[in-house]
């Protein structure tokens, strides 16, 4: 338990998926102009993260893993190989389906979010999160916090830069600076403020 | 029309970078620029998961339902990322080592995404292989510039090349850690944009709010 709260702050402050692996730069850039619409954004993102991680965890342990086939009877089969495209398909799908069943059950909370779904399947923290998760061999329960916990850093991240951008666009910037430069200094801004925590143990 | 070619191959290098310019595929180009070897390779992969992709997406442009087209699009991506980590694993593994995640992040992209559906799609295949190579050659040039900073002033070498000996080995260079870290990639990218704004004025953003001066009361 101990070490899944490490890893949960670990994987929300000091490894910030946005700040400090740059993953989902391009929607963090595009869509944080505003408050609302960063939050929405980012809630979206982390429940994307927390069912998309896990799943291609099952995937990778019952179906990719040297030996992993061994329940079929192939116990020499190694399909690691195919990772990268049945990742990125089960996100897609994930994505899709989770679209249909909001779509269906959740009215209110699909229209809050309807379109930022499909952007999400391109995002490349989503995509990210997965591969992390292979690189570092997490078991089931490590990958479920890294998905639930990554998710929120990234949307937590995003809300602030859109608060520090909303008071942004009343100040005077060089011509040249204007929209994406400064966003993208203010972003370094931000992750110099999260190497702060990179002193935290637990 | 050997023009229009050479245009759509120089085109995004400067007028339309896909980074300073079309905000796509900023994510890898500030993970991976801390040393040039690395950066290097980088841009290869993205100029040929680039090119071909348009190539063959373009090939089958009549034959992709639209309702399915993403979806497509996505898989031939993704095999041809595929195909250019295992390449990377075989010939170069220390740096398919340090690139991490970062090669299977092409397939998010947005630069080679954003190219097949905005070019590739209505174009013939000869044009939107080029037009795919010249953008992975736009995203190639910013990011070998970021690199060539980070590695210079960071660790005082081009391509692991001593070029300033840092004052660890007796030199007289020292070196800048903070280039090294995350951050300094951000604020690296901020102001080339600043640099590039400046001298091509049509790029620069509008203004939301105008701050009122004196005179105008």
């Amino acid at each position: 338990m101990e070490g899944l709260i490490s890893l949960a702050v670990k994987a929300i402050f000091v490894e910030n998926l946005a700040l400090s692996f740059f993953l989902g730069m391009c929607t963090f850039i595009a869509v944080s102009k505003k408050i609302s619409t960063a939050i929405g954004l980012g809630i979206s993102v982390m429940i994307v993260q927390s069912i998309t991680v896990p799943a291609n965890n099952i995937i990778l342990s019952y179906l990719l893993k040297p030996g992993a086939l061994a329940w079929a009877g192939f116990p020499n089969i190694d399909l690691t190989f195919l990772g990268l495209i049945s990742y990125i398909g089960v996100i897609a799908a994930l994505v899709q389906i989770l679209e249909m069943i909001l779509d269906k059950y959740f009215p209110p909370l699909y229209n809050a979010l309807g379109i930022f779904l499909p952007l999400i399947t391109v995002n490349c923290a989503i995509l990210g999160g997965s591969l992390f998760m292979v690189e570092r061999d997490y078991n089931f329960s490590e990958a479920t916090t890294y998905g639930i916990a990554s998710g929120f850093g990234w949307a937590l991240a995003i809300a602030t830069m859109a608060g520090v951008r909303e008071k942004l666009k009343y100040s005077d910037i060089p011509d040249g600076l204007q929209g994406l430069g400064i966003t993208f200094i203010t972003a370094g801004l931000m992750a110099m403020a999260f190497m702060c925590f990179s002193g935290v143990k637990l | 029309m050997s023009q229009t070619r050479k245009q759509l191959l120089t085109d995004p290098l400067v007028d339309n970078n896909p980074i300073t310019l079309q905000v796509l595929g900023i994510c890898s180009a500030l993970a991976v620029t801390s040393s040039l070897n690395v950066a290097f390779v980088m841009s290869l992969a993205v100029i040929a998961v680039c090119g071909f992709s348009s190539l063959f997406i373009s090939f089958l442009r009549h034959y992709i339902p639209n309702s399915i087209r993403i979806i497509v699009q996505m898989v031939i991506i993704a095999s041809l990322v595929i195909l250019v980590d295992q390449i990377i694993k075989a010939y170069a593994y220390e740096i398919s080592k340090t690139l991490s995640v970062f090669v299977g992040l092409i397939i998010t992209n947005c630069i080679v995404m954003g190219r097949a559906e905005a070019f590739a799609m209505k174009n013939k295949p000869f044009e939107s292989f080029v037009d795919g190579v010249g953008n992975g050659l736009g995203y190639s040039l910013l990011l070998m510039s970021v690199g060539v900073i980070r590695e210079l002033f960071g660790s005082g070498s081009l391509f692991g090349v001593m070029i300033f000996e840092p004052v660890s080995n007796g030199g007289w260079y020292v070196p800048n850690g903070l280039l090294l870290l995350p951050p300094s990639a951000f604020f690296i990218i901020g102001f080339i944009i600043w640099g590039v704004r400046t001298w091509k004025k049509s790029q620069v953003e509008a203004r939301e709010y105008k701050i009122q001066t004196l005179e105008e009361h």
